[in-house]
């Protein structure tokens, strides 16, 4: 008893210490829970039955190819879409009946959403004016976030006078100014280009981190999803295929689509010999679980994981390779008609011109395999 | 009916390619255009000016009639724009928005009035008005809304072509408003230019309008020149030419103002039909 009230004071204690820091808190995290989504268009299921709990402060992505239902999903949290069938709860209530305007949520958009008739300034202030905030308070607060975002100087510019990158950190403080529950970020980098984007994801990081604001981040780009969130959602089809830690998504994705989709991975032919293990390049390996029973499958492994030497007789021929840096990758044409891709340290690759023999082998760690049609 | 269609579909062309094809083109025949052009309108404004006399201009403001003709006019004009913009407005907002598949059907039930001679809805709209409205101001002024239609739905759905509607509302209630905040404070200001292009438009129709006024027996600015013509001839080509210029004064104000309001916020030029908004340039 007695260490559950230091451990409370510990914690307000801390909370206090937070506030003081981020001035510009959000309200204590709040948590969002998708609870068996479904929505059709005509004849297409954007969602069947997706279920996600993001917990208070946490930042998960949903990623996934254009049409699997991650932004369907986004805007039923926004309000601009209702769902068929399921829940959504806010901080453990139910939101599906209260229009978008009354659920305190900061939306930054794919497309330039900045309103053209007002500044920068005018723009994050509009949130706090439709919250009755007086033009001074209003004032103050919209010049604050535009500070935070690196735009104190535009304040009086218009977005036709802004660039791209500026509109959407513009915007983001405008999502921000009003303290929302939950911070949606529907591919609100897409527009950009590569470098701005670059600097971007790491800024919205910066300060979603700093304000502790629940968010949900749609997008399309691996790398954005992996980069900038605690946990990403793989959608595929309208249904969630896995959630996890980026390192754990990679390292040991829940099914083939997922294991594809994120990062490269190399397709080899094999076969089963029993549940538990697999031929490959005339080795024998352990399959991870959820493997077909039997048959002719296709192992899935990352450049990373394969290894290769030179050798004249060896099982391929290196056709390409491209310099990365610290590693360099090469494009190995394997018997079969098989391509793998292969990373290797530049300073071993050196050697390894395109049109030398190889050998690529596979150590015997579990493998993730997939039936040769999938 | 062809060459409006035609007109507003030119007009809805990249202005930049426009611009390039005219520059390729051979300078001079622009200038032999602009003469005759400039010759077949100024011409008849000249002999005008010239049969009327100059003392005529001076005299023509005293004239029996001519201050109840302007007011009518004036009411005429303001309540057409009026109900006019407070119809269009909602509705092609509305359209966009919600049935963007109806946009078409929309579009060829504007171009009605224009295609029903104005002798059938003089007539008709005798016919079937009720009493109360008849030899009211209103009557009319109903009659011109209908009329103004086809030129101010072009005029907002241009603007509303111009502007990413949904998220700019999506925008605007995820922050908190409702709708008649969002139409109030975020949609109108944007579509200003084409809210002054619908007015320029309608003004000009309900000042130049005569053969509805004359048939339902308003006395309106037009009515009057024409029936002040068989009293005094000079006088009322005068009063012709003053029109001419207050309504082209008046227009300049509108395309002015507006043009400099627009320019501001990065819009295009209020013109009749097309309403350009500068594009975001790199990142």
């Amino acid at each position: 008893m007695a260490t559950n009230a230091a451990d409370d004071t510990a914690q307000a204690a801390s909370a206090v210490t937070a506030s003081v820091t981020t001035a510009t808190s959000a309200r204590g995290g709040t948590s969002v829970s998708l609870r068996n989504l479904s929505r059709t268009f005509g004849a297409t299921r954007a969602l069947d039955g997706m279920s996600l709990d993001i917990a208070p402060g946490e930042l998960v992505a949903l990623l996934g190819p254009s049409g699997c239902g991650k932004t369907t999903a986004l805007r039923i949290v926004a309000g601009f879409e209702t769902a068929d069938t399921g829940e959504l709860l806010i901080d453990g209530r139910d939101v599906s009946g209260v229009p978008a305007s009354k659920r305190d949520m900061g939306m930054v958009f794919q497309s330039y959403s900045l309103f053209p008739n007002m500044n920068a300034l005018d723009n994050v202030g509009f949130g706090l004016r439709m919250r009755k905030a007086n033009a001074v308070t209003r004032r103050q607060r919209a010049g604050e976030l535009l500070e935070m975002v690196g735009l104190a100087a535009q304040a009086k510019q218009f977005p036709h006078q802004l660039s791209g990158g500026q509109q959407q950190r513009v915007a983001l403080a405008r999502a921000l100014a009003i303290e929302p529950r939950v911070l949606l970020l529907d591919e609100p980098l897409s527009a950009l280009d590569a470098k701005v984007r670059l600097q971007l994801r790491e800024q919205i990081r910066n300060l979603q981190q700093r304000l502790g604001t629940t968010t949900l981040f749609v997008t399309h780009d691996q790398e954005e999803a992996l980069s900038m969130a605690d946990r990403v959602g793989v959608m595929r089809g309208g249904k969630l295929e896995q959630v996890a830690a980026p390192d754990e998504l990679y390292s040991r994705p829940a099914t083939a689509f997922v294991a594809e989709f994120v990062g490269t991975m190399n397709r080899l032919p094999g076969e089963l010999v029993d549940s538990g293990t697999v031929a490959v390049l005339g080795t024998m390996v352990p399959v991870q679980d959820g493997a077909p029973a039997s048959g002719q499958v296709d192992v899935l492994v990352r450049p990373e994981g394969l290894t290769v030497v030179q050798a004249a007789d060896g099982n391929g021929i290196v056709s390409n390779r491209t310099f990365l840096g610290a590693t360099s990758r090469l494009t190995v044409l394997l018997s079969g008609d098989t391509e793998v891709q292969v990373d290797v340290p530049s300073t071993t690759a050196a050697a390894m011109v395109p049109g030398t023999a190889v050998q690529v082998a596979l150590p015997p760690a579990p493998v993730l395999v997939a039936s040769r049609n999938e | 009916m062809v060459a409006l269609t035609k007109a507003i579909n030119s007009n809805r062309e990249d202005p930049d390619r426009k611009r390039a094809n005219a520059r390729k083109r051979f300078p001079v025949w622009r200038w032999v255009i602009l003469l005759i052009a400039g010759v077949y309108f100024l011409l008849p404004l000249w002999a005008a000016l010239r049969f009327a006399g100059i003392r005529a201009f001076g005299t023509v403001f005293v004239q029996p009639g001519f201050w109840p003709a302007i007011w009518l006019s004036t009411r005429l004009a303001i309540m057409t724009t009026l109900i006019t913009l407070a119809l269009m407005v909602p509705t092609a907002v509305y359209v966009h928005l919600r049935v963007p598949a109806m946009r078409r059907l929309l579009e060829s039930i504007t171009i009605l009035p224009i295609v029903i001679p104005p002798v059938v809805l003089a007539v008709g709209v005798l016919q079937v008005s009720p009493g109360s409205l008849k030899a009211t101001p209103w009557l009319l002024g109903l009659v011109y809304v209908v009329l103004a239609m086809p030129f101010a739905y072009r005029a907002i759905d241009a603007g509303l072509r111009a502007l990413d509607l949904k998220t700019l509302t999506e925008a605007s209630s995820s922050l908190g408003a409702g709708w008649s905040t969002t139409l109030w404070r975020v949609l109108l200001p944007n579509l200003r230019t084409a809210l002054l292009s619908s007015t320029v438009l309608i003004v000009a129709l309900v000042l130049g309008e005569f053969t509805i006024a004359s048939l339902d027996l308003y006395v309106t600015f037009p009515v009057w020149i024409v029936q002040f013509d068989q009293l005094n001839a000079n006088m009322s080509v005068a009063a012709s030419i003053f029109a001419l210029v207050l309504t082209w004064l008046f227009l300049m104000l509108i395309v002015t103002f507006g043009t400099r309001q627009s320019r501001r916020t990065g819009g295009g030029a209020v013109t009749l039909f097309t309403v350009a908004r500068a594009e975001t340039k790199g990142n």
